[in-house]
């Protein structure tokens, strides 16, 4: 363990992937939370495919790897399949879906066209663009880290600064409009923002699996708050930790493939929350389901004796278990149902077996009844 | 053209017309990106069945590949349900999940077969003709055109047994549970074809250009016809044309079979996109304009009859107040009332803009309107 932490600090290639990796689960952790809200969870999936043919086509025109001119080619190719699939769904009858999944696959495609015109060129540096279809952190180099922290902290200044306006815009995009915001501007604000957050990505996780680092981090982080700001935080901070995890995991393990290790992490992350969220998670809706389900058999059967106490004109005319049985058909548990009241004295068993309400289990049946929950 | 050459071409257009046909139900259900998803996860189906078979040829595969695509649908659904995230989400969680592990059990167990993730991925179908079916010692013709012709028949007949119920379960569903037809069991045989149809294809041409073929044949053919057997005819057409044309594209540049069936594919589709009778940009923006002329022709017709013969009549309908008006562009003006004049709606003394009969008749008939 100590050796691990001291190569952390010390290993060049342990720091910067894990470094590269927890800005990338940053940023898009944050840009994805915003998608996620906009219903645009799949708009992440064609931008990053998209990008393939601008990483290509930079890469052809200048013949350079450096990875601030492949993120810039990959930029421009994701925000003009943006703009295709905006145009596609205002100006015609196809739905967003159907454009989403073709401008991705016939970006997809001309990025592959253009790939294998590269290999077949007689270019020495032209190994290692196929490391963008499923990313490889251990290739990361410092200067790439660099490039990635500036644009990161450009994108997180910029949400700072347009904080208010992206709140409103993301959940009411007509009231936005109302108080003078320029809607056109603000979406094309976030949309930029969000295609250059997965292209910072692609060379960690790849084109394939970089959608999901968009749409996790924010399902999950949707799950803990119902507050916009901590689900942002608590967005970055799921995606660092999975970005993190899975990089230095695949970094140290032979043939592990950065991507899907980092999609792995990132989808345990989802499920733990669906299940264990409080409040919204499936365990925990299942609890409040059961305590409810108990509640309402307690009252049930307080209720069954209030109404056969008031029938009787007597409170202390006994009631034998069939009857209550009979009322609360359907309901089941009976007997154990008068136990638990009996524990809270609000009945009590008479010598002869028969049940009966004590004035304490009346008064409490009474207010029931005046709130309106026995109808009698 | 070689042999080699003819049996490529022949496959890429089997292919894509068995895409194209389901895919048409897909996009109308705007499920296109289920294509997507059921792509990609159906690599885990694969990978796992051969972990077992060792048997890239073996059916078992297919059967497998098939039971995940069905399975990662079931699973969207679940999680639609717990209405915890919404479907799109839902979506893009559970198939980057199941590819994922398909990938790793590729690049982690896979180093000695031949499966490796960019042939799953990317496809190859300059190689599919390498693949001979071979009965009794006779060599019939590659595997995969076979296997794709079977799955076309398939498909094809589905479509036609099911071709009612298809219709109304895909425009409206709620109409198609009263009538007792089960929409939802539709749904699921949809996605069993849909899954077959991308395990046999995703062989030959990869997880990508699945959707490619599977979406965009469909939706060109969206943007010419409103008759849902015409756009099941059209989509299948569309789909060959673009096979045939994206490889001698590949074969001009020496690149990606699939990525070029891919880009024709595209490039067809921004055809139609332009110029479709109706629904095309170009159309629209013709059709927007000559709306606008005519709106401001039958303004100007009225304005014209409201003054006439008043007192004010000298000021109101000069050719220069119409600027001033209605706000239009000194340019704009001049043709409305050049259109107007072409009509012989009016008249001009000097200055002044005057109705003719017919104009005047016009008029009163946009006022009624």
């Amino acid at each position: 363990m100590w050796e691990f932490l001291q190569n952390l600090f010390l290993d060049y290639t342990l720091r910067t992937v894990t470094l590269g990796s927890a800005v990338l689960g940053i940023v898009s952790g944050a840009l994805g939370s915003f998608a996620v809200l906009r219903k645009q969870s799949l708009l992440g999936d064609a931008i990053s495919h998209a990008a393939l043919p601008g990483i290509a086509l930079a890469f052809l025109i200048t013949g350079s790897k450096t990875s601030l001119i492949l993120i810039t080619g990959a930029a421009i190719a994701g925000w003009l399949a943006t703009l295709f699939v905006i145009s596609i769904t205002r100006t015609t009858r196809i739905k967003t879906d159907s454009a989403l999944g073709l401008i991705l696959s016939v970006f997809f495609g001309s990025g592959l066209v253009l790939l294998t015109f590269i290999q077949r060129q007689p270019y020495a540096t032209k190994a290692g663009l196929e490391k963008f279809l499923f990313g490889q952190a251990a290739a990361l180099l410092q200067s790439d880290l660099i490039t990635m922290s500036v644009l990161s902290t450009i994108i997180i200044f910029l949400v700072f600064v347009f904080w208010k306006e992206f709140k409103i815009f993301s959940f009411d995009p007509d009231f936005t409009a109302s108080l003078g915001f320029s809607v056109h501007v603000l979406d094309i604000l976030i949309t930029s923002l969000l295609v250059i957050a997965i292209v910072i990505g692609l060379q960690t996780v790849g084109v394939v699996l970089m959608s999901a680092m968009v749409v996790a981090p924010a399902a999950a982080a949707r799950q803990w708050s119902d507050r916009l700001g901590v689900m942002v935080i608590l967005s970055s901070l799921f995606g660092a930790m999975a970005g993190v995890g899975g990089a230095i995991i695949s970094s140290l393990t032979p043939r592990l493939p950065t991507g899907p290790t980092i999609v792995l992490g990132i989808s345990a992350i989802v499920f733990f929350s669906i299940l264990l969220a409080p409040n919204r998670g499936l365990v925990w809706r299942w609890v409040a389901e059961q305590k409810n389900r108990h509640q309402l058999q307690l009252e049930a059967v307080l209720s069954d004796l209030y109404i056969l106490a008031r029938q009787h004109q007597d409170l202390e005319h006994g009631h034998p278990i069939e009857v209550l049985r009979t009322m609360s058909i359907g309901h089941g548990g009976v007997d154990r149902t008068l136990k638990e009241l009996k524990s809270m004295g609000w009945v009590d068993r008479k010598s002869d077996g028969n049940w009966i309400l004590t004035p304490r289990g009346w008064e409490q049946a009474r207010q029931m009844a005046e709130r309106g929950a026995i109808t009698e | 053209m070689t042999i080699t050459q003819l049996e490529i071409q022949l496959i890429a257009v089997v292919v894509a017309m068995a895409c194209a046909l389901p895919g048409v139900f897909l996009i109308l259900r705007r499920m296109g990106m289920l294509s997507d998803a059921i792509s990609h996860s159906i690599l885990l189906g694969i990978v796992l069945a051969f972990f077992i078979t060792h048997d890239l040829t073996s059916p078992f595969l297919i059967i497998a590949a098939t039971l995940t695509g069905v399975l990662t649908v079931s699973l969207v659904e679940l999680l639609h349900r717990t209405r915890l995230v919404r479907q799109d989400a839902a979506i893009g969680l559970i198939f980057p999940f199941l590819f994922s592990i398909g990938v790793i059990l590729v690049s982690r167990y896979g180093a000695n077969i031949h499966l490796d993730t960019d042939s799953v991925l990317l496809g190859e179908l300059a190689f599919a003709p390498f693949n001979r079916m071979v009965i009794f010692g006779w060599d019939i013709g590659p595997r995969s055109l076979y296997l794709m012709g079977g799955i076309l028949l398939l498909n094809v007949l589905f479509i036609i047994f099911f071709f009612k119920e298809l219709k109304l379960a895909t425009f409206d569903s709620g109409l198609a549970s009263a009538l007792g037809f089960f929409p939802s069991l539709l749904h699921y045989g949809l996605m069993t074809i849909i899954s077959i149809t991308a395990v046999g294809a995703f062989d030959a041409v990869g997880s990508i250009l699945v959707v490619a073929l599977m979406i965009g044949p469909p939706v060109s053919a969206y943007l010419l016809t409103d008759r849902l057997a015409i756009l099941l005819l059209l989509s299948a057409l569309i789909g060959a044309v673009a096979s045939i044309l994206g490889y001698w594209l590949a074969h001009l540049l020496d690149a990606s079979i699939a990525g070029s069936i891919a880009v024709m594919i595209g490039l067809i589709f921004l055809l139609v996109y332009l110029v479709a009778p109706d629904r095309g940009i170009l159309a629209v923006v013709r059709r927007r304009h000559r709306q606008r002329i005519e709106f401001a022709l039958e303004m100007l017709l009225v304005h014209l009859l409201n003054h006439e013969g008043l007192p004010e009549a000298a000021s109101e309908c000069h050719i220069n107040h119409l600027t001033e008006h209605f706000h239009w562009e000194e340019s704009f003006a001049q043709k409305v009332i050049r259109r107007a004049e072409r009509e012989e709606f009016l008249g001009r003394r000097e200055e002044l803009l005057l109705l003719t009969d017919s104009g005047r008749e016009r008029a009163q008939k946009s006022l009624l309107k």
